[in-house]
């Protein structure tokens, strides 16, 4: 196999040569310089030389800790409580800011709190705003990568039939993914708007003047959701597609024996369909969370991470630090810890996926 | 020996030839505003004339949309090919002059000393930038309104008063009739947030970084004027005195026209369309939050490239370009605040009893540049941050320590910026 490769291929060697070159120029080459470039101190554009600052940059993103905060107590030691009953505690920039007792804090933030007993065990971190990003992607991937795919499977069984005028349909689904992206953002980000958006006049409508408006881009609780529902949108039409291939390549003579055995339509699914379309779901399932891990202009079109950073993602990080703020290392760093958690998350996915 | 000297003739006259063709040097100039009839013609005259008045340089410009601009200019510089002639967003400057894109204009200072303060771009002591306009900030609203509420017109002497500001909301809030008192632009992100609303900040007696030494923001941005700021500011969202962060890009277009709001801060630049849908419109001074009352100033600026090779021809068309007449054309073309008194005097809106007066008086006594420092752009970005994730609820002192934490960081990335103590 390998002497076959490399010795009596050249042909094959000439032909994969443009491709092989173009990502070793745009995607091995990069990947290896913002390695290198997290290593150091490098702006977009200073006077300044850049230095190596080892893993600096990497302490700064990911330091993370504990802290325990016991409760205010008056003078004679009772817990004070407001109203409710529930604990009064000292302010965590207490802890964070110039506090001599708590060095391993200092210069951290508040990412949430619990309460353990009348104690709070606070969650800070050194760069909060990283935390919420890759919690917000993971939770987008989580919920997007199932129901797109899953969607997209229905869309295909409904479209692989034939009907007349199945093609109107076939087109109508795919639409959304030929239009750009911006585009798609910019007329969604008028569907939502809480003054006159179009699904809040729909639910005031439909609903007898029941619901109120709601501003669904501008809320931290709804403000991810919508954009999940969003996006699930624009690209189910592609993943429909490399469905509705993987459902043309199982053989009809399958189905034929199906029926004549007098297999119901669900067992027909479950050990026809089904099984003949497992190499395309792993194909699916792959490119679905790569994309999803991948989410950046919706952000920066709808949101702009916020509010409240209930939206910001790793990719929109790391444009807005790598450019925005001009800062190249911070960029190249969000970047590598992004391509090392999709890489896992793909080879845990091979593993579990794989032939037995 | 004929031979010779018909061959030195001939050298002779070649050489001569080409000097007097070359008589004119190529100037390049890039600049911001492409897809701006208007403006291009204005300042194709310029061009024009000065290719016209003397017979050393030629400069001819390429445009570019605004939005791509600063990246155009960031990619050509890391590419060395930079044109001799750059205009440059005046609170950008210095990052430019620090990073070396832009060398110090060889200009005659006194044909600047009547200019405003804000068009003038000095860094390090040196004028590396000079603008042919300004621009200024106003309360909007119409004297009708004004008149309802029994409101007091407040004057530049005598600006509002934090309690006469929020007075003024609840009592415009009280009529129901608008949807919000105040229309503050949310819609639009980006340099506006610093550009208009740094300035209450700075009203307050806070600051985005201690101009001192430009080398902290810790007490300027988190102390105690910038806490009673964020509070004020958090209020106005949570007690629905203003849009927030979502507001509809289309309502902060439109929407003080169409009555959905009371007062609009708004810059000059948006006032033709209002003073054309009612003639009663006030354009009021910013209120005094104790500190003084502060508008943002600055705004596109001509500077010469680092690359220019002919630095003294570079400098020659900036200053051809200060004079009054062109001055006025900018300002009629395009709503523009003219920097000299003589050439606001020359222009339909700007001349004493014109409908845009107030404003060249307003950025006069009130204007404010923002800090002039590299990092400013940094600073930029981490200031309109926290201003939305406050207007969103979040806890203000929590915020404002934050932002200070991430400027520092960055000041302390950069070895100060070339700012010492």
């Amino acid at each position: 196999m390998t002497s076959k490769l490399t010795t009596s291929n050249r042909a094959g060697w000439a032909f994969a040569l443009p491709g092989f070159g173009l990502i070793a120029l745009f995607i091995v080459i990069p990947f290896f310089f913002a390695f290198y470039l997290s290593l150091t101190n490098q702006r977009l554009i200073s006077p300044n030389p850049t230095e190596f600052v080892g893993l600096k940059n990497y302490d700064n993103l990911l330091s993370i800790g504990v802290l325990t905060i016991e409760p205010e107590r008056d003078d004679s030691g009772a817990i004070v409580r407001d109203d409710n009953g529930v604990p009064e505690y000292p302010r965590v920039r207490g802890f964070t800011r110039n506090n001599p007792d708590y060095p391993q804090f200092d210069g951290m933030r508040e990412w949430f709190r619990w309460q353990s007993g009348d104690t709070a065990k606070v969650v800070v971190a050194s760069d909060v705003v990283f935390w919420k990003s890759l919690w917000n992607t993971v939770k987008f991937v989580i919920v997007v990568a199932p129901v797109q795919a899953g969607l997209a499977l229905c869309l295909a069984l409904l479209i692989n039939q034939r009907l007349r005028g199945i093609n109107v349909y076939r087109a109508i689904y795919f639409m959304p993914v030929v239009v750009s992206i911006v585009v798609v953002s910019l007329l969604w980000r008028f569907l939502y708007s809480p003054d006159n958006g179009l699904l809040n006049n729909m639910l005031h409508g439909l609903s007898f003047g029941l619901f109120e408006p709601h501003d669904w881009l501008g809320n931290p609780d709804t403000a991810l959701g919508s954009i999940m529902a969003m996006s699930i949108w624009q690209a189910v039409g592609f993943h429909m597609v490399i469905w509705l291939a993987g459902l043309q390549t199982i053989s009809p003579s399958l189905y034929e024996a199906a029926s004549i055995e007098g297999a119901s339509k669900w067992q027909t699914f479950r050990y026809v369909t089904w099984p003949g379309l497992r190499n395309t779901a792993v194909l699916v399932l792959i490119v679905i969370t790569m994309q999803a891990f991948a989410l950046f202009a919706q952000i920066d079109v709808m949101t702009n991470g916020g509010p409240l950073d209930s939206t910001t993602t790793l990719v929109f990080q790391t444009v807005e630090r790598g450019y925005g703020k001009q800062d190249i290392s911070g960029g190249a760093t969000i970047s590598v810890i992004l391509f090392l958690l999709v890489l896992s998350i793909s080879l845990i996915q091979r593993f579990l996926t794989r032939e037995r | 020996m004929k031979m010779t000297a018909t061959l030195t003739a001939a050298l002779l006259a070649t050489t001569v030839w080409a000097t007097m063709a070359a008589a004119q040097t190529d100037l390049s100039m890039w600049y911001h505003g492409a897809g701006n009839p208007k403006e291009a013609a204005v300042l194709q005259t310029i061009i024009d004339d000065f290719n016209a008045s003397q017979s050393d340089w030629l400069v001819a410009v390429e445009s570019f949309p605004q939005e791509s601009y600063n990246d155009s200019v960031v990619a050509a510089a890391l590419a060395g090919n930079l044109p001799d002639i750059i205009d440059v967003d005046g609170p950008v400057m210095p990052n430019w002059a620090w990073s070396g894109y832009l060398q110090p204009l060889q200009i005659d200072e006194t044909k600047i000393e009547n200019f405003l303060p804000g068009p003038k771009g000095y860094w390090d002591g040196k004028l590396y930038s000079i603008g042919l306009w300004d621009a200024a900030v106003a309360l909007v609203t119409r004297q009708s309104i004004l008149d309802d509420l029994g409101l007091r017109t407040p004057t530049l002497e005598q600006p509002w008063t934090q309690e006469e500001f929020m007075g003024a909301l609840e009592a415009a809030k009280a009529t129901g009739t608008y949807d919000y008192p105040l229309d503050l632009g949310m819609a639009w992100t980006g340099e506006w947030y610093p550009y208009a609303f740094s300035p209450f900040l700075q009203s307050f007696g806070g600051d985005l970084v201690d101009r001192s030494t430009y080398l902290t923001a810790e007490g300027a941005l988190n102390g105690d004027a910038a806490m009673a700021f964020g509070e004020w500011w958090q209020g106005l969202f949570a007690n629905d005195l203003a849009p927030g962060t979502s507001q509809d890009p289309a309502a902060r277009e439109t929407g003080f026209q169409d009555g959905k709001y009371a007062f609009s801060w708004n810059g000059n630049w948006a006032a033709k369309n209002i003073l054309e849908t009612f003639d009663d419109t006030v354009f009021l001074p910013a209120p005094d939050f104790g500190a003084g009352p502060k508008i943002g100033a600055a705004s596109w600026q001509f500077g010469v490239s680092s690359a220019s090779k002919h630095p003294d021809g570079a400098s020659a068309f900036i200053e051809f370009a200060l004079q009054d007449k062109y001055l006025a054309d900018f300002s009629n073309a395009i709503g523009l605040i003219p920097p000299t008194a003589s050439a606001a005097q020359m222009t339909e809106n700007y001349k004493d009893g014109g409908p845009m007066a107030v404003f060249y008086d307003l950025t006069k006594a009130q204007a404010l540049v923002r800090p002039v420092t590299p990092g400013y752009v940094v600073e930029a970005k981490v200031f309109e941050k926290a201003l939305a994730d406050i207007a969103n609820g979040a806890d203000v002192a929590d915020t404002l320590d934050a932002a200070t934490d991430e400027i520092n960081a960055d000041i302390e990335r950069n070895s100060g910026y070339g700012h010492s103590e």
